[in-house]
């Protein structure tokens, strides 16, 4: 008997005013008996909409009715076919604009949670089996691979289990990529992350870390050194900033900076020497998924916290559930609010950030409303800390230092968006390097192109 | 993990040590620098690339010890390792320099350590070097017989008289400018505030003065603008765009600003030296 409940299973949580002053996760994950009773909410449909909407296509359905079943081993080898980061998508994909959006239940009432599901089912795995993967008969064939984010850990995988010998090349001294500098422990628990490292040594994948590509090593090199093909996975990590008087004073932080001394560096715990500001008051300046994770990471460190964004609540880029949880956690949001200058407290540091009021005008390029300044709006907020979080691009070193690799205006890699193949031939690119700052899952789509169209161009070329 | 293979105490609060990292050492120019992270808690701090041998497969590095990590660091030995130890970063000094015949590079204390390998490099290539080196006081000069064996003319000074001619840097520079010494560009390297006035004492000859920022850095790859400077204006990461730049350019007194940041807590930091060595030793023996 399917369960027709009209809602999801809610998933426990750490209440709002413990959880907002530890890093410990928020969201504790479905028992067995949630996962089942949730799982029976699938009506196994045949034409599978949810399916389309994921951008590695894992098999919902057929892993749903396994956990139904109670099957959880199952459950985990029809995801992982085609999934090979299972317990990192089911925390911070978008389901609601992914799988869920398109599932049948979500027509009246709410979406199968498809998410949920798939986080039960890898963390269960994780707790109770936590089998390394074998290492797979070796073809011989050398790749190399750049970065180690979300794209690059997924075509390494992929390319891994056909065989390759995949070295994977970091610039950091920790694997992950945003995984591990960007989203923070209370999301997405670094553990997690390592696991999902140590499953791909397991399968033969050497990561180097340390290496910064551009300058340490660089792809002609790997070349000359006999790798055969080239995945160029380095993201978008290059941070903006306004623009406006007061950027260069003490306190003012790209996000990308805040949540690396925080994330990466460990800067909240104790004992470790990356140091981060004391702050009372913070701004976080911007209203995607990042801008959430700064300022929940300053609340977290004590801070009072605004979101200052320019648009309106319903234009906010990041997760409505991510915004739910900031609110929760007593983070205010002034919404149509724009900085216009950081003001000095006589001795270098930060004391307030002066901010207009906007109201929405014409539609603009992108079909959203325009804001525009309201004159003589201009108020002063209190902070002694402000995060710029006003999205990131490619960083110019691989593709300055490789000739022949093409980028757009943007200074995106110019990728086939088939087979994720560059401008030269052996190389090809995926993720955020390609389409600017994105999503961890569709970053995972575009590995998985890559790795079955790198085994295709290496097939037909080296094995004979 | 690099290995440390030979460690040089160059005065009481300056060491030298050279490590095996042979990826870097096929790359390394002068200017550059290397980021390390000495354990699992360590922070991630920025050395500049005091000198590297390509066949051996070695980085040499200099620093003072004004830290914990720097602290931590001069207590390694040979035969210990660095966890983490990435580079070369940065843009090269020599592209930047262009055409020149005549230089004069001008180290202060510890910067000293990065200036010698830059005149080396110069006067190896055939470029007539002029060196002005100048400390505090006697007791902590530095490189003074490789410097002479770098360079055409050897100035040094310090501020207490007590070696070399008494006074700074910046007056020997002018006294050698207003004698009519022709330099086609000056390269300055030490604390902020000297390459500040070395700036200012070049600024009315219009002479060329390069500086080697040292910002607060985490990645030195470009992804988080710490390192954020501002150079006629406009915002430049030192970690990728330098960490050389036209001195008469740049706004120092921001850059001090900026590096005061954290300087309670490094402080404090300092206090748990101890028991972190000790930690530390255990792991080195594991």
């Amino acid at each position: 008997m399917p369960n027709m409940s009209m809602t999801k299973n809610p998933m426990p949580e750490q209440d709002p005013n413990v959880r907002n002053h530890n890093f410990e996760e928020v969201a504790m994950g479905y028992t067995a008996e949630m996962a089942m009773d949730e799982a029976k909410r699938c009506l196994n449909c045949k034409n599978m909409p949810c399916v389309a909407g994921c951008p590695v296509n894992i098999r919902i359905p057929e892993f749903i009715s396994k956990v139904a079943e109670g099957d959880f081993q199952a459950a985990y080898e029809v995801i992982t076919d085609t999934n090979a980061l299972p317990s990192i998508s089911g925390r911070v994909c978008p389901q609601e604009t992914q799988c869920e959006c398109r599932c049948v239940r979500g027509i009246k009432g709410e979406p199968v949670s498809i998410g949920r599901l798939e986080r039960f089912v890898a963390d269960w795995y994780r707790a109770n089996v936590n089998a390394m993967p074998k290492k797979p008969e070796p073809n011989g064939i050398k790749v190399a691979v750049v970065g180690s984010g979300p794209a690059s850990l997924t075509c390494a995988s992929d390319l891994a289990k056909k065989g390759y010998q995949v070295s994977i090349f970091e610039a950091f001294h920790t694997a992950g990529g945003v995984l591990v500098y960007g989203i923070p422990e209370f999301r997405l628990p670094k553990a997690i992350v390592q696991n999902e490292v140590d499953k791909l040594a397991a399968l033969g994948a050497d990561v180097e870390t340390n290496v910064v590509v551009g300058r340490t090593y660089t792809i002609d090199e790997m070349f000359e050194d006999g790798f055969k093909a080239v995945f160029v996975g380095s993201g978008a990590g290059l941070p903006m900033f306004m623009g406006i008087p007061g950027e260069a004073l003490a306190g003012v932080y790209s996000a990308n900076e805040y949540l690396t001394r925080v994330n990466l560096m460990k800067a909240y715990r104790e004992g470790y020497d990356t140091p981060i500001k004391d702050s009372k008051a913070v701004a976080v300046v911007g209203g995607g998924n990042v801008a959430m994770d700064a300022a929940r990471c300053a609340k977290r460190l004590g801070a009072k916290v605004y979101v200052v964004y320019r648009r309106d609540e319903e234009a906010m880029p990041a997760r409505r559930e991510e915004i739910h949880h900031a609110k929760e956690e007593g983070i205010e949001f002034l919404f149509l609010n724009n900085p216009v200058k950081i003001l000095d407290d006589g001795h270098g540091k930060v004391r307030a950030m002066e901010c207009v009021k906007m109201e929405l005008g014409e539609p603009d390029a992108s079909g959203r409303r325009r804001p525009v300044e309201v004159a003589g709006s201009n108020f002063e907020l209190e902070v002694d800390t402000v995060i710029m979080s006003l999205g990131t691009s490619p960083n110019p070193l691989i593709r300055s230092t490789t000739p022949g690799l093409e980028a757009n205006k943007k200074g995106c890699l110019v990728a086939d968006e088939e087979t994720m193949a560059t401008s030269r031939e052996g190389v090809y690119a995926g993720g955020d390097a390609v389409t600017g700052a994105a999503t961890v899952i569709l970053a995972m789509g575009a590995g998985k192109k890559a790795a079955e169209a790198m085994d295709k161009y290496l097939q037909e070329k080296y094995s004979k | 993990m690099v290995k440390i293979v030979r460690k040089k105490v160059l005065n009481a609060s300056v060491t030298l040590l050279e490590v095996e990292a042979p990826m870097i050492a096929k790359k390394a120019q002068a200017g550059q620098f290397i980021i390390l992270r000495l354990d699992e808690e360590g922070e991630r701090i920025p050395l500049t690339i005091g000198g590297y041998d390509r066949e051996k497969g070695t980085i040499t590095i200099m620093f003072q010890k004004v830290g914990l990590t720097t602290e931590l660091l001069g207590d390694l030995n040979e035969g210990d390792y660095i966890r983490d130890f990435v580079g070369p970063l940065g843009q090269p000094t020599r592209p930047e320099l262009g055409e020149v015949k005549r230089v004069c590079v001008v180290g202060g204390g510890v910067g000293c350590a990065i200036a010698y390998p830059q005149a080396k490099a110069l006067h190896e290539e055939g470029i007539e070097v002029d060196v002005i080196a100048g400390f505090r006081s006697k007791d902590i000069v530095i490189l003074e017989e490789e410097f002479k064996a770098a360079c055409t003319n050897f100035y040094l000074t310090t501020d207490d008289g007590t070696y070399g001619e008494k006074g700074f840097v910046t007056d020997k520079l002018k006294a050698l400018v207003e004698s009519g010494k022709q330099y086609d560009a000056v390269i300055a390297i030490g604390p902020v505030p000297m390459m500040k006035f070395v700036c200012k004492t070049t600024e009315p000859y219009n002479l060329r003065t390069l500086v080697s920022l040292n910002p607060i850095m985490i990645d030195g790859t470009g992804m988080c603008g710490c390192c954020r400077v501002t150079v006629g204006g406009e915002m430049k990461f030192a970690c990728v765009d330098g960490p050389d730049f036209d001195g008469h350019k740049v706004d120092f007194d921001e850059l001090m600003n900026r590096n005061s940041v954290y300087r309670e807590r490094e402080a404090k930091e300092k206090e748990r030296h101890e028991c972190r060595m000790e930690k530390l030793g255990k792991e080195m023996i594991h």
